[in-house]
């Protein structure tokens, strides 16, 4: 049976086979296809996971975000990451590695 | 009203930047299929083999798709593994990119083909399954299959591709509900579409005895809801309810022309599986005529795009663009006339067609009428 996940910071997140991340070029737009449905990404979701790699955790993927958006602190930065992961493991959509 | 809307039609570069851009493509490779439920999502006049288009055509039509912004490719039939070429095809629409999508019944596929279509690049699977009850799962499909299916599914799990059980349910199983769920999380599937019968076609000739009563109908939503939370983030559980109980339409696909097509087996393009059944509409064939032009420029398609073909009540409704005026192939077939507000609307005129197939449910068991050439 699959299980539920509560994603911690030193967890490494990735998608599960059923979910790919691509750019789509005729919507300009980051999106996530997965069965019978399509996430279209905001600029914010896209910038996250585009670093989900199911290799690096999610502490690292906050650093390498407060690097690139250095205006935005933190500790804010990790909240929005863990959130919006959060709510596509709540889907099924994110898998801890 | 209807000048504004007329004045903003002209081909002006914002217009062109709001082409509206389709997320995915059914492709029904075949309607040969060794099941004959008597719901079956195929039209009534069913497609011979002799009238499939070419492993070349559906190559081209994978690859237009993609240029037209198309994201998700759905392998489904009749049954799709009839086709010699899934492999082939499944391996092109994969290499340009699409999610692919395999739905099938599961009973004419092997470990060593769901290899080769997990080598191709296949990214999902859907296996229907007609009830848990073996002999009522046989009697419904008309077919002795059901040990099979489960056994594809045990297989899609090993052979790693994901997986989501299709069950539609109806009055003759959806007392089996929770044992659906259960079989689902057994049988490590990502996902279960509880899907109860729509009324077109093969299914509308068989309504009374698929039709649930409301006690029944409200009893499973309870059921679906309290698993939802359950098995949250484990098993994701679509659920969709017969409209016939509805107060206001389903936004049937998403809106006539706005996120789907449909290509059948001979070549067909139609804005959903069911609107064959609009008779007087003429259906381009990419034999003659290009998936983007079709999309974009061909009459049926056009036909019930937007909101400028509809009647009152539909047509000042706040609710227009949210479900699109429900189903055209529904309205049609309850009322006869295409443009009419969806009966399943509250707001309906039609609203009392309604009255008679509901009054029937629950009262009479009649036997099925088999889905057949």
């Amino acid at each position: 049976m699959n299980k539920l996940i509560k994603l911690e910071p030193a967890d490494i997140p990735k998608l599960p086979r059923h979910a790919k991340l691509r750019y789509d070029e005729a919507r300009k737009k980051w999106i996530i296809n997965a069965p019978e449905r399509v996430f279209e990404l905001d600029e914010t979701a896209a910038e996250i996971m585009k670093l989900v790699d199911g290799v690096i955790s999610i502490n690292s993927i906050v650093d390498k975000l407060h690097q690139k958006f250095s205006a935005a602190s933190r500790d804010q930065i990790s909240k929005d990451v863990i959130s919006m992961l959060q709510s596509l493991a709540d889907k099924g959509f994110v898998l801890n590695e | 009203m209807s000048n504004i809307k007329s004045e903003k039609s002209f081909s002006t570069p914002e217009k062109k930047s709001k082409t509206l851009i389709p997320y995915a493509m059914l492709c029904e490779l075949t309607h040969r299929c060794p099941l004959s439920c008597p719901y079956c999502s195929n039209p009534v006049q069913l497609e011979m083999k002799s009238n499939e288009i070419s492993t070349d055509l559906w190559k081209k039509a994978l690859s237009d798709g993609v240029k037209i912004g198309i994201l998700q490719a759905h392998f489904s039939g009749g049954e799709p593994t009839a086709r010699k070429d899934l492999e082939d095809l499944v391996s092109h629409a994969s290499q340009i990119g699409l999610y692919t999508n395999l739905i099938t019944s599961g009973v004419l596929i092997n470990e060593e083909r769901l290899k080769k279509l997990y080598d191709s690049g296949l990214d999902h699977v859907q296996v229907s399954i007609q009830d848990t009850d073996e002999k009522n799962s046989e009697k419904i499909a008309g077919f002795k299959g059901h040990q099979k299916k489960i056994a594809t599914c045990k297989l899609i799990r090993k052979v790693g591709l994901p997986l989501t059980i299709n069950s539609v349910m109806h009055r003759q199983n959806l007392h089996n509900l929770k044992d659906m769920i259960k079989l689902a999380i057994d049988l490590n599937a990502e996902r279960l579409e509880v899907a109860q019968v729509q009324y077109y076609g093969w299914a509308l000739k068989n309504q009374t005895a698929f039709l649930p009563t409301k006690e029944q109908l409200d009893k499973a939503t309870i059921i679906v809801e309290e698993a939802r939370k359950t098995y949250k983030g484990i098993l994701a559980i679509d659920y969709v309810v017969p409209d016939y109980y509805a107060k206001k339409p389903k936004s049937c696909m998403g809106g006539w022309g706005r996120q789907f097509l449909n290509i059948t087996p001979a070549g067909k393009v139609l804005p959903c599986h069911a609107a064959e059944s609009l008779d007087f509409l003429n259906f381009d064939n990419l034999k003659e005529k290009s998936l983007a032009w079709i999309w974009e420029h061909s009459e049926s398609f056009n036909r019930f795009r937007g909101t400028s073909w509809m009647p009152e009540p539909c047509r000042s409704c706040d609710r227009r663009e949210v479900d699109w005026g429900g189903c055209r192939c529904q309205a049609f077939a309850l009322t006869g006339n295409a443009d009419a507000a969806d009966p399943t609307c509250e707001f309906s005129p039609y609203r009392k067609v309604l009255d008679e197939p509901l009054s029937k449910a629950g009262s009479e068991t009649p036997n099925f009428i088999y889905r057949k050439f």
